[in-house]
């Protein structure tokens, strides 16, 4: 299965134009590494791919048809902040669940504690908190993955740990991923190949190396 | 355009001799009283027995994950923990104690903080009214002017407002705003999270200027390798005390001149090292036991370091909080 933008392009409002006429293919069981400059359209784009925000030009398809807009989305994202994607006043195990049930062994392979599930996410670390959003964004029904910026407010093991489990669950799911940072070391340990988004040259965004 | 200024004029006042140690901390403790059920309290101790010393002309990397208890470090120096909190412990500025009132009278102009984003401007403020609202002694436009140019920012940036400057503009105007009353001792509390590069090797090139005129720097952070890009001594935080302070060169090849097994284990989990996690977490607060809060993660652990907290230690130009330190 493949994950493909063809040709879009975005802005916001009147705003010049974040980037036009940019294609990618991801797919499945690739691990793909997006780079660019900050505030060149990174979030935007992934936000784009999960169905998030709309494309003004091109299109986004998934195995060949556009994303589906009803039912579970194959295309998850997961944010950078955790704290500000979970609903404070949720239970740890309703935000966990809210999607589908993940089971104990998922749960211990993420390093997820069952006495967490009776907390409030207040009552958590940010390390913590993640381990969830991602856990919860990997049901069997998950295609692709995009971590955007998944682990840079964490520390080094946390960021190790999360990092190791996801790799291992992808190759067993033949999951595809695309890690969006700005860390040069991650991205060239976890990433098959790399491409660059780059607002100051448009042309250049078609090009994937 | 060219832009005039004379580097004399932004440098700090000499730090007199005797100052070597700016900041001393010895055996600080943070607790938090809480409500649990109705009127019933609890004491939640956060920080136990910390220790740390920074000196003029150095920066002291702080380095912890989140909850660590790095930024109630900061804002125990600040003198700006919330009234539920309960200090004890030593604080000494320039070898003096600080107190609560020498707190309130320095913090802003001696002790300053960089914060951590531009959230922390007033959104509805030109960048420059604002950063002249901080000005504590003479010519508020003056003093915004000169720093302004210092930092490379023109006269159409101090225009505009907090959202529309990019992330290493905003990073000037923070630091700018921070460092405008000539202050000695700089507290930057994650100041580069989710920056490009260059934008972080800017700002802690800015930084770095600043203790090549004196300051002392504390750079509060959770990733290692910020820390390492500019750092002359690391300390590490782990569930409240420091456990580790070492210089940043000690962290090189397989992490063998490192003292901690904690330390080790956060180097080795880099990508760009072997990437391999130890499993586990740090304890929350209410958890913490009498004995090494590392112990329930460390494959050293004997009875000995579940029996009491091990005091901190000097090794090898370094100091370490381990009964098995190496």
């Amino acid at each position: 299965m493949q994950l493909e933008a063809k040709n879009i392009g975005f802005r916001y409002h009147q705003n010049p134009w974040l980037f036009r006429n940019f294609s990618l293919t991801l797919n499945s069981g690739e691990i793909l590494g997006l780079k660019g400059q900050s505030g060149c359209g990174k979030t935007t784009l992934a936000r784009i791919l999960a169905g998030y925000e709309k494309t003004l030009e091109g299109r986004i398809e998934l195995g060949g048809a556009p994303l589906p807009k009803v039912g579970y989305r194959a295309v998850q994202l997961v944010f950078q902040h955790p704290e500000k994607s979970v609903n404070p006043r949720w239970h740890m195990r309703d935000i966990l669940q809210e999607g589908w049930q993940p089971d104990d062994e998922l749960l211990a392979r993420f390093g997820i504690q069952q006495d967490w599930l009776s907390r409030w996410p207040n009552e958590l670390s940010g390390g913590e908190l993640q381990r969830f959003c991602v856990v919860r964004a990997l049901s069997p029904e998950t295609k692709f993955l995009i971590a955007d910026e998944m682990t840079a407010m964490l520390d080094a093991i946390t960021q190790a740990q999360i990092w190791q489990a996801i790799l291992e669950l992808a190759k067993e799911r033949d999951l595809g991923i695309l890690v969006v940072s700005h860390e040069k070391e991650l991205v060239k340990r976890v990433c098959d190949r790399v491409i660059e988004l780059d607002s100051v040259h448009l042309e250049r965004n078609s090009f994937i190396s | 355009m060219t832009i005039e200024y004379n580097p004399d004029d932004f440098k700090s006042t000499e730090i007199g001799p005797g100052y070597k140690s700016l900041l001393e901390v010895s055996d600080l403790s943070v607790s938090f009283v809480q409500y649990q059920k109705g009127l019933r309290q609890r004491v939640l101790k956060v920080i136990s027995n910390l220790d740390i010393s920074l000196g003029s002309g150095e920066i002291l990397a702080v380095v912890g994950s989140s909850g660590s208890g790095k930024s109630l470090l900061a804002h125990a120096i600040l003198g700006i923990l919330p009234n539920n909190a309960i200090c004890s412990g030593k604080i000494l500025y320039k070898n003096e104690l600080l107190t609560p009132e020498r707190q309130k009278k320095i913090r802003g102009s001696e002790i300053t903080l960089v914060p951590q984003s531009v959230n922390f401007l007033d959104p509805l403020m030109r960048v420059s009214a604002q950063v002249r609202t901080a000005v504590r002694q003479g010519n508020p436009e003056e003093a915004q002017k000169k720093i302004f140019r210092r930092y490379d920012l023109s006269e159409g940036v101090g225009n505009q407002y907090p959202f529309q400057l990019s992330g290493g503009m905003a990073r000037r105007v923070l630091i700018s705003a921070a460092v405008i009353n000539g202050s000695k001792l700089i507290i930057a509390d994650e100041p580069t999270p989710g920056l490009h590069p260059e934008i972080v090797t800017e700002t802690l090139n800015h930084l770095r200027e600043l203790t090549d005129e004196g300051c002392g720097v504390m750079l509060i952070t959770h990733d290692i390798s910020t820390a390492l890009q500019v750092a002359d001594k690391i300390a590490v935080f782990y569930a409240g005390t420091t456990i580790e302070i070492t210089p940043a060169a000690d962290f090189h090849g397989q992490g063998q001149a490192l003292r901690h097994p904690y330390t080790k284990a956060l180097w080795q989990s880099l990508p760009q090292n072997d990437f391999t996690p130890i499993p586990g977490f740090q304890p929350l607060p209410a958890n913490f036991s009498e004995g090494c809060l590392f112990a329930p993660r460390c494959g050293k652990i004997t009875s000995e370091c579940t029996g009491s907290l091990p005091v901190m230690q000097d090794l090898r130009s370094g100091k370490v909080r381990c009964h098995h330190a190496t």
